[in-house]
């Protein structure tokens, strides 16, 4: 139900902001390191441009530049190259006046262990600038929104992970910020602190038109939540639109067919290239799987052109492409590969 | 009020609000000296080549400066695990000033000292200890520059720690104590052999130690004074200006 509403409020607010205003324009961002006299790039050359309003997900593996390039935006980290306005104000010469325009809510828990949640509010309200009975009555009316009422005086240590989340969601709103950045938000929580995260974050969206900009390596979460994902692998981004649009454009649905016999599957590969006009199709002992864009209509018809070849069919499914798919033809691997991919991946770069 | 006094303020009431919330925190923390100054002390008694009136007069002042070495010290240990649990992140996303974060985190850790240092020396009254109003407070202010200077300093130590998070301890156990023994804190150096009161000479403490006893004993005019305050202040330069350093760099 969320995504109608936010459907309908995104299109009035894109529009907006075709002509409007770019809340975070970057030019060849770049960051190195120095690891061991050797010069590692982490990012290298991204150019971004997020108007306002947007929910942008920042996706890729581990160790593909996703929270160094937030960390320059939010001024956390200088780069080594390159140039970003983000709110307005230059992340190199005014990195303050960045500071006061954006929320930031990072990967760690943001409040201090011995610290009573409603005091780490309040404090953080004072950080901002607000006067004591502004940052009170901001504070509770926090404390209300991501019901943490009970908790205003337990010390941060005593919560659980979702409640500490939602804590750190609330120091990022403290000063009501027109941008957000959210760096993997939703990691080590259960599927239902996740979806109760986001219900906040949405309800923030809703009632103040926030613009919001996170990372993640959940494939679900970027398809579902983001209306624009931006995929970065080794630092350069690789891609950039809708989630609908990247899986229309470059992965196609992937449509199985399993016939009774294996001696079938050269006819039925001769009749898949005469139904969907495409070559990408796969043999697997009796499974003859293709890919092709609007794969619920290519179906019926390739079934009826089976059938009518006399050639029976077992089994017969449509999937819908997921980001993993995108990632997967436009790196040749797959997202899902954990840790292990990362040193999989260095090396296929050492030897390419 | 300009940004970085409001900063300040901000970063000290932060810090401060643990400790007033729960005060107990505060009296855990005067343990260790009250453990050295009711477990040790009587032994010092018998110790050849003390002041005779009463071995409390030399020996508290020295507590004093234990409790700013060892209390303080470990503050930078609370800065370590904000910068690894992500508030400090988040503080340094806030508008506020870097220096600020600095002052206003010594300025927590002086009071914590100050008001530890005077219900210690509250409790040694009863035992015998005098107190000489002009030199107490002239200790006191002394103690609170040895404060910031090792509450600083143990900053700059947890910022340079803060990828290896078990070298603060290490390190600071590993400086402090061989500090303490060769100040003349605990049993005058006097009593050992030539390369202790050689190295005794050499360490930045012994001057501070003994302008602490000179002040408790009511001998505020002392050229050891002097010499104690230029220590100190140097001492608190230097700490200020690693700590302020790190402060900014503690991003990376």
């Amino acid at each position: 139900m969320y995504r109608m509403l936010y459907g309908t409020l995104y299109d009035l607010v894109s529009r907006a902001g075709e002509e409007g205003v770019k809340v975070i324009h970057a030019s060849g961002l770049t960051r190195t390191f120095k690891v061991k006299d050797e010069v590692v790039a982490a990012v290298t050359g991204v150019d971004l441009d997020v108007a306002e309003g947007e929910l942008v997900a920042f996706l890729g593996p581990n160790g593909a530049g996703k929270s160094t390039t937030l960390r320059m935006l939010t001024t956390l980290l200088a780069p080594t190259a390159g140039s970003a306005l983000v709110a307005g104000r230059d992340i190199r010469t005014d990195p303050a006046g960045v500071r006061r325009r954006i929320g930031f809510i990072g990967q760690g828990n943001g409040a201090g262990h011995y610290q009573r949640v409603r005091d780490e509010l309040v404090i953080q309200g004072y950080a901002y600038g607000l006067r004591r009975r502004d940052a009170h009555r901001r504070a509770d009316a926090l404390l209300a929104t991501l019901h943490l009422d009970g908790m205003r005086n337990r010390e941060a240590s005593t919560l659980s992970g979702g409640q500490r989340r939602r804590l750190d969601i609330a120091l990022g709103l403290v000063h009501r910020p027109p941008l957000l950045f959210l760096d993997e938000p939703s990691t080590g929580l259960d599927p239902q602190n996740r979806a109760n995260l986001w219900d906040h974050v949405l309800e923030v969206r809703r009632q103040f038109g926030t613009t919001i900009f996170l990372t993640t390596h959940y494939l679900e979460e970027a398809d579902s939540m983001a209306e624009r994902v931006i995929i970065i692998d080794h630092g350069r981004v690789i891609a950039d639109d809708t989630p609908e649009a990247l899986k229309a454009g470059l992965a196609g649905d992937r449509i199985g067919v399993t016939l009774d016999a294996v001696a079938d599957t050269a006819r039925a590969t001769e009749l898949a290239k005469l139904v969907t006009g495409v070559g990408d199709i796969t043999v697997d002992g009796a499974s003859v799987t293709l890919r092709a864009p609007g794969g619920t209509a290519v179906l019926p018809a390739y079934l009826r052109a089976l059938d009518e070849a006399h050639l029976p069919v077992v089994t017969a499914e449509v999937a819908r492409p997921t980001l993993d798919d995108v990632f997967l033809s436009l790196t040749g691997r797959s997202l899902r590969e954990d840790a292990g991919g990362d040193a999989g991946s260095a090396l296929a770069e050492v030897a390419a | 009020m300009t940004p970085v006094l409001r900063d300040t303020g901000t970063v000290f009431l932060r810090e401060s609000l643990p400790s007033l919330r729960s005060p107990w925190g505060l009296l855990f923390g005067m343990l260790q000296p009250l453990v050295f100054l009711l477990l040790f002390g009587p032994l010092l008694s018998g110790v050849p080549g003390l002041p005779s009136e009463s071995g409390w007069q030399w020996f508290v002042p020295a507590i004093l400066i234990m409790l700013a070495l060892f209390g303080t010290t470990g503050t930078g240990y609370v800065l370590l695990t904000e910068m690894q649990t992500g508030s400090h992140e988040r503080m340094l996303v806030t508008p506020m000033n870097r220096s600020a974060m600095l002052v206003g985190r010594s300025l927590k850790d002086v009071t914590e000292l100050l008001v530890q240092g005077v219900l210690i020396c509250a409790v040694m009254v009863p035992f015998g200890f005098r107190i000489y109003p002009a030199g107490a407070v002239a200790g006191f202010l002394l103690l609170a520059v040895v404060g910031v200077a090792m509450g600083a300093l143990s900053y700059a130590l947890a910022i340079a720690c803060r990828r290896h998070h078990e070298m603060f301890y290490m390190v600071q156990q590993s400086v402090l104590f061989p500090l303490l023994f060769l100040s003349g804190m605990m049993l005058p150096l006097d009593m050992g052999p030539g390369w202790m009161q050689t190295a005794g000479r050499l360490n930045p403490l012994t001057p501070i130690v003994e302008a602490m006893r000179a002040l408790f004993a009511g001998r505020v005019a002392d050229a050891v004074v002097l010499r104690g305050w230029i220590v100190a202040v140097a001492i608190a330069v230097i700490g200020v200006a690693f700590g302020t350093r790190g402060m900014r760099h503690s991003n990376t």
